[in-house]
């Protein structure tokens, strides 16, 4: 009965299989496995090691949110994806904000 | 002839919306993850203005084990591919497949949040409770949510496997797993925040 539209949700199991369930556990494992590398051996620089740890963060959100959760721009008309979306907004208000002004609040008040 | 057209056309339109119910539960579920989102990403960015904070206490640095870290992040994403496997399942109609899995997925989480408590626990007895300073206040603050979030997750797998061996799969019970299924993976996705910004970052810094 729901095959009539299988696109519609979320998660929604009809895009998942066991191979792409696969392949987003090995890529975030490789994902994992870099930074842990990265900070625990201390062999890169300071910089490129936060750069690791970012850039694989990002990337394995990415996976997560696709291979598992079968996010994508079409479902529920594109609803789900622009609520993640305005979310994302607000995130990068919240966050780079609040960081933002902190920082500068601490450079004013000389705080320690 | 007719008759039968129309209930045909009934039937159909029965079943779409059916299945529009079942979407928007999970797209209404969907809305409360991204409300969810704000809510840790409130909580980092608290953690990232108090994390310097330490009140002469430890750093971040002093206290985080990353081998133990890394070990609770393979819990945790292992037990979103388990889950993955449940949902697979579901489609099959193998109920005693989803219980499996579910059952596996309920392991890892248990084993998680059994050493997230473990990791508060000594922590706390070292002196190093969430009073001591405000970076270890935020930092309790942040993981404890995250915590306390796979734990309501495990609670609703033990409530679906109860509700799998008296309903089975049914046109109500699937929606909630597959409303599970969103809320475990998003859970993965907030700890591979919490691992690379708090834990890693914290040592590296």
């Amino acid at each position: 009965m729901s095959n009539s539209n299988p696109d519609t949700v979320p998660g929604s199991a009809s895009h998942g299989s066991v191979k792409s369930y696969v392949i987003g556990l090995v890529l975030s494992i490789l994902l994992t496995v870099i930074p842990f590398a990265a900070v625990m051996t201390g062999a890169l620089s300071i910089t490129t090691t936060v750069l690791t740890i970012v850039i694989a963060a990002v990337l394995q959100v990415l996976v997560q949110l696709i291979m598992f959760m079968h996010l994508n721009t079409k479902s529920d008309e594109g609803w789900n994806f622009m609520s993640l979306v305005f979310a994302v907004t607000i995130l990068v208000l919240v966050v780079g904000g609040s960081l933002w002004i902190m920082h500068h609040l601490h450079l004013n008040v000389m705080i320690n | 002839m007719s008759t039968h057209t129309a209930s045909h056309h009934d039937a159909h339109t029965g079943e779409h919306e059916h299945h529009d119910a079942a979407g928007t539960k999970i797209f209404g579920f969907w809305v409360y993850l991204m409300s969810d989102l704000i809510i840790f990403g409130s909580l980092f960015a608290t953690y990232a203005v108090l994390m310097e904070g330490t009140a002469g206490g430890p750093s971040a640095a002093d206290i985080f084990e990353l081998p133990f870290v890394l070990v609770e992040t393979f819990l945790l994403l292992f037990s979103s591919f388990t889950y993955g496997i449940a949902v697979l399942e579901m489609n099959k109609n193998k109920v005693a497949q989803v219980k499996l899995w579910l059952g596996i997925t309920f392991v890892l989480g248990a084993a998680f949040v059994g050493m997230e408590i473990y990791e508060f626990q000594h922590l706390i007895h070292e002196g190093f409770g969430p009073d001591r300073s405000a970076f270890l206040t935020a930092f309790f603050t942040l993981v404890g949510t995250h915590g306390l979030h796979v734990t309501f997750g495990l609670i609703w797998i033990l409530v679906m496997l109860i509700q799998l061996s008296t309903k089975g799969l049914t046109d109500a019970t699937r929606p909630r797993i597959m409303c599970l299924s969103l809320f475990w993976h998003f859970l993965d996705v907030v700890w591979i925040c919490v691992f690379s910004f708090v834990y890693l970052m914290g040592v590296l810094v």
